[in-house]
């Protein structure tokens, strides 16, 4: 077994694998018509290919990669708010390191602070209070991105600022869900998905009941699941497991972080900041209904979306350019080498799909781990 | 930003605002413990907890040997080098 040293137990791994071998024999999985099985998560993604698992399981299951990473699915349209947003001569904008690189229509945000804009890279929304608190003349905006994992430190920031009553500082608020997409997925005729690996710190955030309908509408398993190599595999065992016994559950490999009704003071908090969208748009996956969340109206003065008179629905939204096959990759359609841009114009120098940009994304885990080989041998 | 890192709480600084100091990997930084404090294990308890660390917020406890290997992993993946880079360069103009 390839990498077999790095795992912390390689004779559990080996266990692991033989048992997965022998449930999915008890499946009706073949090699042309393999268990189709999406991570949703990006960590997840980026640990698939960091340890080779996609080779490791057996050839009749096949791992789907999912719209898990929150840069990949940004659309252009919020990196050109964050620009107009960061271009104001009085604003602070600061952001997440992952976000400077995604292109927008005509620059991305590195470009826009090469250009002068004052874009400042931080850690926390903490430290971007901090940064408002010393610079009362300025307007400092945190670019609030990220899924359910995210959202309560953002939340508790703008608590904080509240607090404080620090009034040049606020939120672009662009956050989205794990479980509203899962179900668009599902909902597509061209999707054909048969279990879940579950996000492991989503989960550990807003606990295992979103999962519910996923295997009480749609019949699929979900297995909610750690992000070291074993807590994959065993949580692929889970999965599969399910389906050779034709079970449905939303069941938890990772129990240690993860509980049936999450983070209580997490999700109050997010409770008390933001509200439901009606809908969110995608990067290549369009609008979905109920996929991301605004600031309440009680906290309008620190809404950079209300303050700045930008964000989703501002403006006319852009797609992707014509040969690249972002959305079809997100969807799990393709692998990233059968775009026609993976490797050539398309890499993690310069990107043009999201999916290139982040570690997360798969198309940049691709390239890093095994485009090189897969491309040496298309061309063979 | 969504995978976290462990750290351990070494002091409370703020016990009303939950702010703690946390170790991470040797890298001392303030982090909100929130999220972590419950009334039968209050801020003053936290000192000395092994946690999972997202974006300056404790979000869960985790123990020793989980520390580790998530530590491990992050390592091989290259995040963690990034998460330190990140915390030690926050907010700089340049
Ligand atoms: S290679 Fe680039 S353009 Fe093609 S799908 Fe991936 S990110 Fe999009």
């Amino acid at each position: 077994m390839k990498y077999a040293h790095e795992f912390r137990d390689p004779v559990l791994a080996q266990g692991l694998l033989g048992q997965i071998r022998e449930a999915v024999a008890r499946t009706s999985a073949t090699v042309e018509r393999p268990l189709n099985i999406m991570e949703v998560c990006g960590g997840h993604t980026h640990a698939i290919f960091r340890y080779g698992l996609h080779e490791m399981v057996p050839k009749d299951i096949e791992f789907i990669h999912g719209p898990g990473c929150p840069v990949c699915v940004l659309p252009m349209g919020r990196v050109d708010d964050c620009i107009e947003i960061a271009e104001h001569p009085q604003v602070i904008f600061a952001t997440f390191g992952d976000a400077m690189r995604v292109p927008g229509t005509k620059k991305s945000m590195l470009q826009a602070k090469a250009e002068g804009a004052d874009i400042r890279l931080v850690y926390s929304p903490l430290d971007a209070l901090a940064i408002a608190r010393c610079n009362p003349d300025r307007e400092v905006v945190f670019f609030a991105l990220g899924f359910e994992t995210t959202m309560p430190s953002t939340a508790l920031t703008v608590l904080q600022a509240a607090t404080e009553g620090i009034s040049n500082f606020s939120l672009f608020c662009n956050h989205i869900t794990v479980p509203q997409p899962i179900k668009a997925l599902l909902d597509d005729p061209d999707m054909r998905l048969d279990g879940f690996v579950g996000p492991g710190h989503v989960s550990m955030v807003v606990g295992t009941r979103p999962y519910d309908f996923i295997a009480r509408d749609y019949g699929k398993p979900i297995v909610v699941s750690g992000f070291e190599p074993i807590d994959l595999l065993q949580s692929v065992l889970m999965v599969v497991t399910q389906i050779a016994e034709g079970r449905a559950e939303v069941e938890n490999q990772y129990g240690r972080i993860v509980s049936r009704d999450g983070n209580p003071q997490a999700l109050a908090a997010i409770g008390a900041v933001f509200e439901p969208r009606e809908k969110f748009e995608w990067r290549g996956l369009g609008e979905i209904d109920a996929s991301g969340v605004k600031m309440r109206p009680a906290f309008a003065a620190w809404d950079a979306e209300r303050k700045f008179d930008v964000g989703y629905g501002k403006r006319r939204e852009v797609a992707d350019p014509l040969d690249a096959r972002c959305g079809d990759v997100l969807k799990g359609q393709i692998k990233p080498i059968a775009c026609p841009l993976f490797g050539s114009i398309c890499n993690p120098e310069t990107p043009v799909g999201a999916l290139m940009v982040s570690s997360e994304g798969a198309c940049a885990a691709y390239h890093q781990y095994v485009g090189a080989r897969a491309r040496e041998a298309q061309v063979v | 930003m969504c995978l976290g890192v462990p750290g351990q709480i070494v002091e409370i600084v703020d016990p009303e605002l939950l702010i703690a100091v946390a170790d991470v990997a040797g890298v001392r930084r303030k982090v909100n413990i929130t999220c972590i404090v419950t009334d039968e294990h209050p801020a003053a308890a936290c000192i000395g907890d092994w946690v999972l660390i997202h974006v300056g917020f404790a979000m869960a406890r985790i123990d020793e040997a989980e520390a580790a290997e998530t530590m491990k992993v992050l390592t091989a993946m290259g995040e963690l080098q990034a998460e330190l880079a990140a915390m030690q360069h926050s907010g700089e103009t340049a």
